[in-house]
């Protein structure tokens, strides 16, 4: 009973949360609601039975991932300036059109949903089983997702290099 | 347990709603580091609806599944982020409507 | 002399080469002197083979090289000389010489004099050739090489539009005949395997009867040749306008030596022709047709020049009566007397046209009679060969051609009456010249006479076409004999009369005035007929509509290249698309992802319908 309660907590958390961030001006503010977005998503997890999944969510998402916006951000140094430009975009007339497609996205969803029902069991899967299925019949996609990591690692690499070299030797050119 | 469980139409909602919000995000906002963030938040609610899926079925898929997509967004972001770097080097600005002249 | 009949042509082919390239480098006297003496040679050369000839009465064929050999068939270069090929040698290179001399003076104040004789030299080698070829192939170079020199001279000045088109409506019409004659070589080769001419006609009498299929059909598309070279029906319509060339072209080219080509190559395959006796039939009646059709069209004429085109054209017509009756050498004969007579009344009219500012209508002449003695007498006498007035050459030739018409079983009398009307009207148009032109009241003065290099040509020719009715032409051995028997008396004695009253009739009309045509002419029927005479028969009106409109049209649709709109039609379909496609890469981002955002409701809509809603 109080996993229900405390699910339905979350959800609204999650979703305010997260309409917060996507509306915020300053970048900061978004990403510190993107992160409670994350961790309350990450309580429903683990309501649902998905222990593992719930401690990767913090780690990764609400950890290594967001730390990484909050370095960017930083490096741009974007101030006050940029959040007037921010407020400035906001108007409704630009958000109107996006809105009624999203929302009428929203009620295609729902209406695709309320045909499955059924309870979720809170059978928790362990991180054993998960292992398992990782490592037994998942295997390859193990393997195609270091690629993917691995061209990432490469992807940003030339990109961050390029981006400092170029300053320094800007640097370099104006002494 | 005691019976009395989360419905699954529920937390499918929760996923629908927070993936049509990321969905909005993405087409109102013109920073790009708000446009990486709302892609986040769709990744996220995909992950949601998979892991739900999966305790529904009561078999680790689903979080085998999220694992994927922890990786995809990872490295998804470890490139956009870098992409941002070279955007605001080249144009000055993160507004990606400057950014539409293509090469070639 | 026998052995070196080769230089004949050589001769003027090297003046013609040397005047194109030295031309411009030399003086005009130096020009003039070797393009007469070149032809002046070469009429020295053929008088002593002439000589030589009546002596011994020996064909000569004389191989110089062979010109190509393919599988079997191996034209030489290589000449064939009989009575057939004198008479025409004799007539090109001694009429020639008397225009190239005749040329100089009226060519004299002419700033392209070089290229002038180098035309009209070529134009003597390559009649040369044609002639003395001893197979088919050979004289069809001679045959192409006379119609591009009477193109490039009927063009000679080519700075004014009317002139070029009047050279290529000679030059396209002719090859319309060519191009059949050149058919006509091809099956004769590859039936019978060989293009020489002796050789030819041997072989032909051998494979195939009198009146088989292939000899009519050869014979007819040699025929087309003739008759498009030779001015002939229904190909006769570029002479007239031919007469844009300078007038002492249109003597030695249109009027004595190239429109007689037609003539001499009949006469030179009549081999073949007698075995197809159709064919003969049909080249008779398109010569009295013609005859009498361009006789209708001179009398009403007013160009000087025009009237003697069609007068030619009329008397050629008389030439393929003669052929076509099997009167092989009085159609020669009347070939040779034709061109001394034509030749001097072109001449004639060229020393008018010369003496009178260029001008060409008859109307605005008169009374010249006084005033240019020589011109006058020439044009008498010229005329009355031309209307064949006892005694003249044409009188001997014509004569000979209606009495021989007349013996030809079934249709004999028949082109018998048809050639004496032709006669009559003949006599009436060339007398009405002469009494336009040199009597009456004058309306234009003459700025000055004929000088010597004029006179002494139109003398010469004046005494050819007086007593060249009494030559002999060698080629009684070329030519079956006729089997000699006259006809009645009363139709020589008809013949002879005809011209006389011609004469008084064109006197009475148009010197004392003392018969009245005027009604006539302006009642309606009058006016429309002699309108219809005086455009040809509407021929060229005909051919305009029948063929030069639509092919114009023709070239018009296919101008835009109609066939390629249809790939022009998907270029313009890509390019469309591209432009629609091309607004939708806006490089906006937020553009893409509302697209795709409206591309994923529809795809979420479609698979929930499609799979029933049971998603």
């Amino acid at each position: 009973m109080l996993e229900i309660v405390f699910f339905y907590i979350a959800a609204t958390v999650a979703l305010v949360a997260t309409v917060m961030a996507m509306t915020r001006a300053n970048a900061i503010h978004a990403l510190i609601y993107l992160i409670i977005s994350l961790l309350a998503v990450a309580v429903i997890f683990f309501l649902i039975g998905a222990p593992f999944a719930a401690a990767l969510e913090i780690v990764i998402y609400a950890g290594a991932i967001m730390v990484l916006f909050v370095f960017v951000i930083m490096m741009l140094n974007l101030g006050e300036k940029g959040d007037k430009q921010e407020r400035q975009w906001l108007q409704p007339s630009i958000w109107a059109g996006p809105a009624v497609l999203s929302i009428v996205l929203l009620i295609e969803l729902v209406m695709v949903i309320s045909q499955t029902n059924g309870p979720v069991s809170f059978t928790a899967v362990s991180a054993k089983e998960v292992g398992l299925a990782l490592f037994g019949p998942y295997v390859l996609a193990v393997e195609i997702a270091s690629m993917l990591l691995l061209a990432g690692l490469v992807g940003s690499f030339h990109l961050g290099r390029r981006y400092l070299e170029r300053d320094n030797l800007e640097k370099q050119g104006g002494q | 347990m005691d019976g009395l469980n989360i419905p699954l139409n529920h937390i499918l909602l929760v996923s629908s709603l927070l993936f049509a919000i990321g969905m909005l995000g993405l087409m109102i906002r013109r920073n790009i580091i708000f446009i990486l963030m709302s892609l986040e938040v769709m990744l996220n609610a995909a992950a949601l609806a998979f892991v739900a899926a999966g305790a529904h079925w009561g078999q680790p898929d689903g979080q085998v599944v999220f694992m994927l997509i922890l990786t995809v967004a990872a490295a998804e972001v470890a490139v956009g982020l870098g992409l941002v770097l070279q955007v605001q080097k080249r144009f000055k600005t993160l507004d990606m409507d400057h950014a539409n002249r293509m090469q070639g | 002399m026998s052995e070196t009949i080769w230089l004949i042509p050589l001769i003027p082919l090297l003046s013609s080469v040397t005047l194109m390239l030295f031309g411009s480098r030399l003086k005009a006297s130096q020009i003039g002197m070797l393009g007469v003496a070149s032809v002046g040679i070469a009429a020295l050369l053929t008088l002593l083979l002439a000589v030589e000839f009546m002596q011994n009465q020996q064909a000569i064929r004389l191989s110089l090289w062979t010109w190509m050999e393919v599988a079997g068939f191996a034209p030489g270069i290589s000449f064939y000389f009989d009575g057939l090929t004198l008479v025409m040698m004799s007539v090109i290179t001694g009429v020639g010489f008397l225009i190239h001399l005749f040329s100089t003076e009226f060519m004299e104040k002419d700033p392209s004099y070089a290229r002038y004789f180098a035309y009209l030299n070529m134009f003597v080698a390559a009649m040369l050739i044609l002639v003395m070829a001893d197979n088919l192939l050979l004289l069809y170079l001679g045959w192409e090489g006379v119609g591009v020199c009477s193109y490039l001279l009927v063009g000679f000045w080519y700075q004014h539009n009317a002139n070029g088109h009047a050279a290529r409506k000679a030059f396209i019409v002719t090859r319309i005949g060519d191009t059949a004659m050149a058919l006509g070589l091809l099956l004769l080769f590859t039936q019978l395997g060989t293009l020489d001419i002796q050789t030819m006609v041997g072989e032909a009498n051998q494979t195939w009867q009198v009146g088989d299929n292939i000899p009519l059909i050869a014979c007819l598309l040699l025929v087309c040749g003739a008759v498009g070279k030779s001015a002939q029906l229904p190909l006769h319509t570029w002479l007239p306008d031919a007469m844009a060339g300078p007038t002492p072209v249109s003597a030695l080219i249109h009027a004595a030596t190239m429109v007689t080509a037609g003539v001499y190559l009949i006469a030179r395959t009549h081999g073949l022709f007698l075995l197809a006796p159709t064919a003969m039939t049909v080249v008779a009646v398109i010569g009295i047709t013609t005859s009498l059709m361009a006789a209708f069209t001179a009398l009403m004429q007013a160009d000087i020049k025009r009237i003697l085109a069609y007068s030619t054209i009329s008397q050629i017509g008389y030439m393929f009566l003669a052929l076509g009756v099997g009167a092989w050498s009085a159609g020669i004969f009347h070939l040779m007397t034709h061109a001394f007579f034509k030749a001097l009344l072109f001449l004639g009219s060229g020393a008018i046209i010369h003496c009178l500012h260029h001008e060409h209508n008859i109307f605005k002449m008169g009374g010249l009679r006084t005033r240019m003695p020589v011109t006058f007498w020439s044009f008498m006498i010229g005329s009355a060969a031309l209307a064949a007035l006892p005694m003249t050459s044409g009188f001997f030739s014509k004569d000979q051609i209606l009495l021989q018409a007349y013996q030809l079983p079934d249709i004999g009398p028949a082109l018998w009456a048809a050639g004496l009307l032709g006669a009559l009207l003949t006599a009436i148009y060339s007398f009405r010249l002469v009494f336009v032109v040199f009597f009456g009241k004058a309306n234009t003065e003459p700025d000055k006479d004929t000088g010597w290099r004029m006179a002494v040509p139109l003398s010469v020719l004046c005494l050819l076409a007086m007593v060249g009715g009494w030559f002999m032409i060698p080629v009684s051995e070329v030519f079956p004999a006729s089997d000699g028997s006259h006809p009645a008396h009363w139709v020589e004695y008809v013949s002879i009369m005809v011209p006389i009253v011609g004469v008084l009739l064109a006197y009475f009309i148009f010197y004392s005035g003392r018969l009245k045509i005027d009604g006539l002419g302006n009642s309606t029927l009058g006016k429309r007929l002699g309108q219809f005479w005086f455009s040809g028969w509407g021929i060229d009106w005909l051919y305009d509509h029948l063929f030069v409109k639509p092919y114009y049209g023709l070239a018009n649709i296919l101008k835009g290249e109609p066939v390629d709109a249809i790939y022009g039609l998907i270029v313009a379909l890509n390019q469309t698309f591209n432009h629609w496609l091309s607004v939708a890469q806006s490089g906006r981002l937020r553009w893409y992802l509302a697209s795709m955002a409206a591309g994923l409701i529809l795809v979420i809509t479609l698979a929930a319908n499609l799979s029933g809603g049971s998603l």
